[in-house]
């Protein structure tokens, strides 16, 4: 095969379209079910376009996300040790073992018990918007307060330290970012959590944190690992959603009819539709899922050999006429519940009850409490999240 | 319709209490799907199938 002539992974967006995946990767979801894609480092794994055989492969245990394994392909040249990153770049049965120490919190009850919570925190910060200057960015005066808030009270990390974790978090999901830097940013999160925990071995509060070192004291974990699983909650716990709500208001004021339906209906069932369908049709996650083959596996009439890299790109999956008819419409009222944004398999997103929820709440209190609210500049001044492993908006100035 | 539920692949997504909350609950400790009925009514069956297509782990095995 000649390599220099396959397509490079990751893509560009178009420019006029920045609530669609890269033109190229419809050209290749077009082509082909299953493509090789050039990485950065002229690594050539296979690209998954398909919803159907996205599921197939994210739920077959021969695919791996063992980072560690030879023919993983990385997004880039840095690589966080696997076992300091929570249990993302690993394997059952320890994957498993990690995981479960921190499922409770996220059962759809507990979550459910934490809504009037999350609905005060969204109402308080709208009554901050409503009494303060306009234009406001709606980045950093809500989407990003609401889910730190939230991940806060749930980890038991206080929320005074917001700047620090933000923008730690910031720099470690971007691609623009130097790697020492990104490694820097890295070792300052896993300090800070380091240190939090240590404090809660003799102050314990009821939260999950304090769950994390019942769990070290017992001999099940050790405080790097407890640290690790701790950055990955609090990255994974504010960053999407922030994104999933700034990007979410714009592209609903960009479709009134739409935003309409949130705004005027009641309907708690169409409002939990709409956070499928918004997940679906934005899939903030832009630079797709990594695997390797840990066998030979035949699929979709071609070979993926054992130790071949696998890139799943959800945000092209979302946009499979074959699981959703009209794909490039948004249409809150779809049953979009089958969109692999939060992936599919064991590695399925941990906090997607958390998530669904806090989406909700905003989705369904926002347009109702500001429903004159608009775009306060063009939307070619809007800066597109680009560089980012999640996308989004880095700004969204409003004013109503 | 049978509906088996294997624990030991749970992830804990909750997608079946979601959508079948009639026939699925969640363990306390760790939020594992636990089956409350095996043998769903007709008027279940729907939710059931769609709880078994969206679980991420194919834990939900239903059997018409």
């Amino acid at each position: 095969m000649v390599h220099d002539t396959l397509a490079a992974f990751p893509m560009s967006r178009a420019a006029r379209c920045p609530f669609d995946p890269p033109p190229g990767l419809h050209d290749l979801r077009d082509q082909a079910r299953l493509t090789r894609v050039r990485l950065w480092d002229g690594s050539t794994p296979w690209l998954v376009t398909r919803h159907a055989e996205q599921r197939a492969l994210l739920a077959d245990p021969r695919v791996s996300s063992d980072a560690t394994r030879p023919g993983y392909p990385f997004p880039g040249p840095a690589r966080p040790g696997a076992d300091k990153i929570g249990f993302i770049l690993m394997d059952d049965p320890e994957h498993a073992r990690l995981r479960r120490m921190v499922t409770a919190p996220f059962a759809i009850r507990r979550v459910e018990a934490l809504r009037p919570a999350v609905q005060k925190i969204v109402d308080d910060l709208i009554d901050d918007l409503l009494a303060g200057p306009k234009p406001v960015d709606l980045v950093e005066a809500f989407a990003l307060p609401v889910p730190s808030l939230v991940i806060c009270r749930l980890l038991g990390v206080p929320y005074a330290d917001h700047d620090l974790f933000q923008s730690h978090s910031r720099n470690l999901i971007s691609r623009s970012v130097p790697v020492e830097e990104r490694n820097a940013s890295f070792r300052a999160l896993h300090d800070y959590l380091s240190r939090l925990l240590e404090q809660k071995v003799t102050r314990p509060g009821d939260d999950l944190l304090s769950q994390l070192v019942a769990r070290v004291e017992a001999g099940e974990l050790t405080l790097a690992d407890a640290a690790g699983i701790g950055v990955l909650l609090l990255i994974a716990g504010h960053e999407t959603t922030a994104n999933m709500i700034a990007l979410g208001t714009l592209v609903l004021l960009e479709q009134p009819d739409q935003l309409a339906l949130l705004r005027d209906g009641e309907d708690p069932k169409l409002v939990a539709g709409a956070v499928e369908e918004l997940l679906r049709f934005l899939n903030i996650t832009h630079t797709g899922l990594r695997r390797v083959a840990l066998a030979d596996i035949e699929i979709a009439g071609v070979i993926v050999r054992a130790g071949e890299g696998l890139i799943f790109a959800n945000d092209i999956a979302n946009r499979d006429p074959d699981a959703f008819p009209e794909p490039a419409a948004l249409d809150l009222t779809r049953d979009a519940r089958r969109h692999v944004a939060f992936g599919f398999g064991v590695h399925q997103c941990l906090g997607q009850p958390l998530a669904r929820m806090e989406l909700q709440v905003v989705y369904s209190t926002l347009y109702r409490r500001i429903p004159t609210l608009r775009r306060a500049t063009g939307l070619d001044d809007i800066p597109f999240k680009n560089d980012g492993q999640v996308y989004g908006v880095y700004e969204l100035p409003v004013s109503w | 319709m049978k509906v088996r539920l294997d624990q030991d692949r749970c992830v804990s997504s909750g997608q079946c209490v979601l959508n079948a909350p009639a026939v699925f609950d969640q363990r306390d400790e760790d939020g594992v799907a636990v089956l409350l009925v095996a043998d769903p009514d007709e008027d279940q069956a729907d939710d059931v199938r769609q709880a078994a297509a969206l679980c991420p782990a194919l834990a939900i095995l239903v059997e018409e």
